[in-house]
This record gives C-alpha cells, structure tokens and sequence, in this order.
C-alpha cells in the first residue's frame, strides 16, 4: 500500500549541510499498523513529512497505492505533534473536525452530520460546540483525530501524537486508535518515541538509528489481539520485544557497526 | 462577580463626584474662560438634542455638522480599513517584499500627517475630500502595521495544518490567515479610531463649511466659550461611544481569543 524506496532528507548544503533520514527503505502493506520508534533527533519526524508529501525527499520516493507522492496525496491525513497548536482556535470543535471535508463533501448538513459521527467516533459526542480551548489536552487530541478520520482517509499518519498527556489519557488514546483501526478500513503508521507504546499499537515496529536515521529493525509483533492495557502487556512476549527494541534504541555502540553495513549493502 | 458590579458603580459615582466639584468649582470661580457644566449640557441639549423625535431628537445644526463629521470619520476609518488590511495581509506573507518597502513604510508613517495637510489642499482643495485623504493618511498606518505583524505571525503549524488538509488559496486565507490576523488588526484599529477623531477635528479646523471643527473653530473666534466647551465634551462623547462600540465588535468577532477568555 505504501512503498518508501531509499528515501533520503538532507537539509542544507556544504559543510553545514545535515542528513536527517538516510537511505530509508520500508513497505506497509494495506491495513497494517506500523510504528516508527528512534532515539530523539532520529529524523522521524522528518520521514513522516516526506511520507504525508509535505516535505520532499533529497533522494529516494515515496508511492502510495502506486502513484508517487509529490504533494499531499489524496486518501491520506496527519495527526501532527503539536495537537493544541494545530487546531483553529476561533473555529468550534465540530468546524474544526468539518474543515477538510469542504474539499469532498458538498453541502453544510452533510459535513457537518460528518463531523458529528467523527467526533461520536473518537468519544467526544455532543462537544461540537464548544471551541478547543474548552477541552482538556486529551479531547483537543481526539479533536485532531476526529479531523483526520472525517475525510475517511486510508492512511493515516500520526506523528508523536500523544506526546504531552497524562499516561492515563495516553492509554485511553492508544486504545482509541487501537479501536478505530478495528473499526475501518485504515492503515495508520504512528512515530513515537515510547518503546511500550509502539510494541503495544503496532503489527510491526521499525527501528531507526540516531540521525541520520537509517531502519536499524523492523520487527513483527505477534502479540494476540485485542490489546488490553494490562493484559497485553504482562504478556512474555511484549516484555520480550520492549527489552529488544530498547536495546535496539538505546545501543549506541551498535549504530556505526550497522549503519556501516548498511551503508555497504546500498 | 459582586466586585466587579462595585466596581462599576464606583466608576460612575466617581464620574458624577468629578462632575459636581467642576461645577461646584467653577460656580464659585465665576471666569469667563470656565463655564459650568451645567450651563455645558444646557448648550449642549439646546443646540444639538433638542429637536424633533421624527430626526431622533436631533436639531438642524446637529444634522448639519454632527453627521457630516460623523460621515468623514467613518468613511475614511473604512477607507483605510479597505485598504490597509488586504494590503497588510499580503506584505505580512510575504516577507522579501515587506523587508524591501518598509524603510518607505516607516517614512511614510513617521510623517506628521499635519504637515501633509497643505498637499492634500493643493490636490483636493478645500472640502470634503480633502479632510477624508488627511484622516486615512493618518489612520491608515496603525491598521496596515499591525495587519502587517499579525499577517506575518500566523502560527507555523496552522499553516501546516492547512497545507496537510489541502486547502485551497482561499480557504487557507479565510479559515487560517484572516481570523488569525484579527487580534492584531484590532488592537490598530483602536489605535486608528482615537486617530480619527483628532485628525477629523484638525481638517475641519484647517478648511470646511460643516462639522464639529468648524463649528468649534467659529466658537473661537466669537468666543463663545460654552459653545466651545460644548464641542469639547461632545468630542469625549463621541470617542467613548466609538470606542465602545469598538470594543463590542472586537468580543464578537474575537471572542474565541485569549484576552476575551477570561470568566
């Protein structure tokens, strides 16, 4: 469904010139959930730009369902980082979550019925009304959500999406994509910098190296499903994979030895 | 809040004990110079609010030079709305042409408008012309400046936003890069409506045949001082009415925004 081909960011140029992602080379396929995990400054912010075509790669490409992406290709939306910032704040709730639909749907009933099932969707009935500052940090993020999920988009992209909530409203999030993803259609790739959180969403869990980020791992989980907070992960196997991608992600000593021999392969 | 209703009363009791010691002040003081208030809003009453309730209780002298004055300064706070915000909302985007203009910016706006005053007789000779191109020269400025910052200060990641979700040109600059600029357009338009005032006071003086300026200005010179007074405290009038008119508008249209947040 979505197919990276040794994709590389540098930014800048000459001597001061910096590689952010280098090489990158990974396939998600239709209905996946991957996560992308790395140490802080691995470029995995900027391989998600490259991905939502928001940022064009140096070298490399990126398809998505076969057509290459040059800019913001249909079918796909972002949950970006900076949740409280990303939403218009002299819009209310159900506007914000009806803003892209003016591209797809025509009518103001219709998007804004739209925008209602969305937000019932995510948990939040009954806010459109209110305006975003109204909410807590966890309902402004099932906000943003409920805006990319509007559209009915087949792939969605978060990126380090509940990187400032409490840990319960972090686990009632992941849950909460853990249940969209049941319930449609919908390949989502998530970058996060929370081993847990990414062995506990994900199908499979790609490691990156310390920038310039390189794919030091993809991992497949098998763990079985539904997740359940608690359940999930008391399992054997989530502690064993949570030791296996920290030591992935923490290992420094490994990054020259195998981006060296990645580096060799290419 | 029981305060804040205090509050309120206070305001207007001082307003009211401000009054009394003028008038009780200027009473005993008996100078030609200082007329009691008393005998201020008599005049007042009299020459401007005393006629008929088919023109609002307005008077011939008021419809003659207050709604002409009134006209001016709405015109060209419109004026120099139409021109200064979609003007300021493109240099804000575009910072290259900004950095090249704004020496001439700040010329421009660091000239007195009052000096700028003989041009714009000599262009448009006395009248009304004249008296709305001095008040937008001097209005204009607040508005297209702060346009201008707030344009230029749209948050990155709503612009990012906007850019994920594809809008259009258009939207982006009617869902993101208007509503976001407003705080700042308004914080000018305060600015430039207080301007406007002075500025309308000032043409009228300088050359008119209507208005609160001309009317003050013939005062003057007959020494008329309650006459005089009077055009004084209707001009306070005026600019606290518009003002708070300003304000109303300004909670409406921001009353998602910050400052209007607080309960």
């Amino acid at each position: 469904m979505l197919e990276v081909t040794d994709l590389t960011r540098t930014y800048g140029h000459g001597p001061t010139a910096y590689t952010a992602v280098k090489d990158v080379s990974f396939t998600v396929a239709q209905g996946e959930l991957v996560s992308i995990v790395g140490p802080s400054g691995c470029g995995k912010s900027t391989l998600l730009r490259c991905i939502s075509g928001l940022t064009a790669p140096t070298s490399g490409r990126v398809t998505l369902r076969d057509v290459p992406v040059t800019g913001v290709p249909d079918g796909l939306a972002v949950v970006l980082q900076e949740y409280g910032r990303s939403l218009f704040p002299w819009l209310t709730v159900r506007d914000n979550v009806a803003m892209p639909l003016k591209r797809t749907t025509r009518g103001r009933a219709a998007r804004r019925s739209a925008a209602d099932a969305a937000l019932a969707a995510v948990g939040l009935p009954g806010s459109g009304d209110k305006y975003p500052w109204q909410l807590s940090g966890g309902m402004q993020q099932r906000t943003a959500i409920a805006r990319a999920l509007a559209a009915d988009p087949a792939l969605l992209l978060m990126d380090e999406p509940f990187g400032s909530v409490d840990a319960q409203t972090r686990e009632d999030l992941e849950d909460l994509v853990l249940q969209v993803r049941r319930e449609r259609d919908i390949t989502i790739l998530v970058v996060t910098h929370d081993i847990d959180e990414s062995v506990y969403l994900a199908d499979r869990v790609i490691v990156l190296t310390a920038g310039p980020g390189q794919v030091r791992a993809d991992l497949n989980v098998t763990l079985p499903s539904p997740r359940d907070q608690i359940e999930t992960k008391g399992h054997p196997d989530f502690v064993h994979l949570r030791t296996e991608v920290s030591r992935l992600v923490r290992s420094r000593d490994d990054v020259t030895v195998q981006s060296g021999a990645a580096a060799s392969d290419s | 809040m029981s305060w804040k209703r205090l509050d309120w009363g206070w305001r207007w009791i001082v307003l009211i004990a401000g009054v009394a010691a003028w008038q009780l002040w200027t009473a005993s003081a008996r100078s030609s110079f200082f007329p009691e208030p008393s005998a201020i809003i008599s005049s007042m009453y009299h020459l401007w609010f005393s006629g008929p309730a088919a023109h609002v209780f307005l008077t011939a002298d008021a419809t003659g030079n207050l709604l002409p004055s009134l006209g001016r300064v709405l015109a060209s706070l419109a004026i120099a709305t139409a021109v200064g915000m979609p003007l300021g909302i493109a240099l804000g985007r575009s910072p290259a042409v900004t950095a090249y203009l704004n020496p001439l910016l700040q010329f421009a706006r660091a000239l007195p408008v009052v000096t700028m005053a003989p041009v714009f007789i000599v262009l448009f000779k006395l009248g009304t012309q004249m008296e709305i191109a001095t008040i937008v020269f001097g209005t204009i400025w607040p508005i297209l400046l702060n346009t201008i910052d707030g344009a230029a200060s749209v948050d990155p990641v709503q612009l990012e936003t906007a850019r994920a979700f594809k809008m259009t040109h258009w939207q982006r600059l009617t869902t993101v890069i208007v509503p976001a600029t407003l705080p700042k357009a308004f914080a000018g338009f305060r600015l430039s409506l207080s301007l406007s005032l002075i500025l309308m006071v000032f043409a009228e003086l300088v050359g008119s045949s209507n208005g609160i300026g001309y009317e003050m200005s013939n005062a003057s010179n007959a020494f008329d001082m309650t006459l005089l007074w009077s055009t004084i405290v209707l001009l306070g009038i005026l600019g606290y009415l518009l003002n708070a008119l300003l304000t109303a508008g300004e909670r409406h249209a921001l009353a998602w925004h910050a400052i209007n947040r607080r309960d």
